[in-house]
């Protein structure tokens, strides 16, 4: 049941300045662009979702000392290791040792702008009416989930407002998990700052995120 | 040995490469993938989904009234439009500053960013200090973007933890009243549209 996020930055200190880059820089190195390349690609075969791809990225032990697409590559190794489609014999060889196992479908490349085109809408059918109500004061719940959720620690504990119902979305912390889509409804929530941080730098301002019905309670 | 590898047939070849490569190698041997796809999933990124997408739903929000209702109203629709749709934007709400009201957009968790519109994000936006301060500190984040906003200016900072993808309208700068769309759009920078800049005035043209 261990599970540690080491994404999960909002509101840290000490990791110094902001790093600028000019518009129109994309990849910075050939094999960057290989590795978003091949996420999109294995990604495309349907062996994992999204999901269950952030949640192996954000688990790499080292996740903060490595640069984005690193981490990127380390989460591309895991899910094939974890999906038994490269064992990681393999990947130490940097070779096939065993025939490939079947996978659901491979991209092509002439299907490249239509699965594009199309991404992956997490809209879905509600599954019954929503619990809150656009303007209602809600509270981030308390969760200490041993598994990939989307809900913030800096907002945990914390009360805000309803401020857009979305309708029902594909909830993150079941799909994650290989246990369905799980439809639940979403909301965007807003906080003031002076609610979340002790001693805010400066003027108020607020902040909002977007939360799975099962992330909030009535206060 | 590590001599040999050094003047071997990948010597120029850092180890990440080497990595990359070999597991590039690996997913075609068995028949995983089709590498010809990833070129085409690098030159849509690289040449043809970017920031001029979002730079054109800005301008014309600013020279059509009803376009720019649209696209506060529904921004997934309003933007389908102009033909722009799909991954990582399939869930799209646009929000537009004012002379009160700034927005700013951030993901604490991981690096969502509505990519039909904006293309792939900037290594700042994935890493550690800006997820770690927007949320805290969006005016002494803008001001390192050296951007300074009045103190009565609301900020509202958004953290993408789900698949909605934010898109700022950035204000449009005076003296643009007669301008194109054309000539507007190139005055939306990609980091206007993540709030951590505004779009350019006119005296840089």
């Amino acid at each position: 049941m261990h599970y540690l996020s080491h994404a999960d930055l909002g509101g840290q200190s000490g990791f110094g300045p902001i790093v600028p880059q000019p518009q129109g820089e994309v990849f910075h190195a050939a094999w960057e662009a290989r590795v978003f390349a091949l996420t999109l690609a294995m990604g495309a075969t349907g062996s994992w979702n999204l999901d269950m791809a952030r949640s192996a990225r954000e688990t790499l032990p080292n996740y903060l000392e490595l640069s984005y697409y690193e981490i990127w590559l380390g989460g591309l190794e895991r899910l094939l290791s974890a999906s038994g489609l490269v064992g990681p014999d393999e990947l130490a060889a940097g070779q096939a040792l065993r025939p490939a196992a079947p996978i659901p479908r491979v991209l092509a490349a002439e299907q490249v702008p239509s699965l594009l085109a199309r991404g992956s809408p997490a809209a879905r059918p509600p599954p019954g009416p929503a619990r809150f109500a656009l303007g209602q004061r809600v509270r981030a719940r308390s969760l200490e989930a041993p598994y990939h959720t989307r809900l913030p620690g800096y907002l945990r504990g914390r009360i805000g407002v309803i401020e857009r119902v979305h309708g029902a979305h594909v909830f993150a912390d079941s799909h994650a998990r290989g246990l369905g889509e799980d439809p639940q409804w979403l909301y965007t929530v807003v906080f003031d700052s002076r609610d979340l941080w002790e001693a805010a730098a400066g003027p108020g301002h607020c902040v909002s995120f977007d939360a799975w019905q099962p992330y909030l309670e009535n206060p | 040995m590590e001599h040999d590898d050094e003047h071997g047939p990948h010597s120029d070849l850092s180890d990440i490469e080497r990595r990359v490569r070999a597991l590039e190698t690996l997913l075609t041997e068995k028949g995983y993938i089709d590498p010809a796809a990833l070129d085409v999933l690098i030159d849509t990124y690289q040449t043809k989904v970017g920031p001029r997408n979002g730079a054109r739903v800005v301008a014309r929000a600013w020279i059509d009234a009803e376009f720019r209702e649209r696209l506060l109203r529904d921004a997934t629709s309003a933007v389908a439009e102009l033909e722009y749709s799909g991954r990582q934007g399939e869930h799209i709400v646009a929000v537009e500053n004012t002379a009160d009201r700034h927005n700013l957009v951030v993901c604490t968790l991981c690096s969502c960013y509505p990519w039909p519109l904006l293309g792939v994000p900037p290594v700042w936006y994935k890493s550690a200090p800006y997820r770690s301060r927007a949320v805290r500190d969006p005016r002494g984040v803008l001001a390192e973007f050296g951007v300074t906003l009045p103190a009565s200016t609301q900020i509202h900072v958004w953290d993408s933890t789900a698949e909605v993808r934010y898109l700022v309208i950035p204000r449009r700068p005076p003296g643009t009243e007669a301008w194109g769309e054309e000539a507007l759009a190139a005055l939306v920078t990609r980091d206007s549209m993540i709030g951590t800049g505004l779009a350019r005035s006119t005296a840089g043209v």
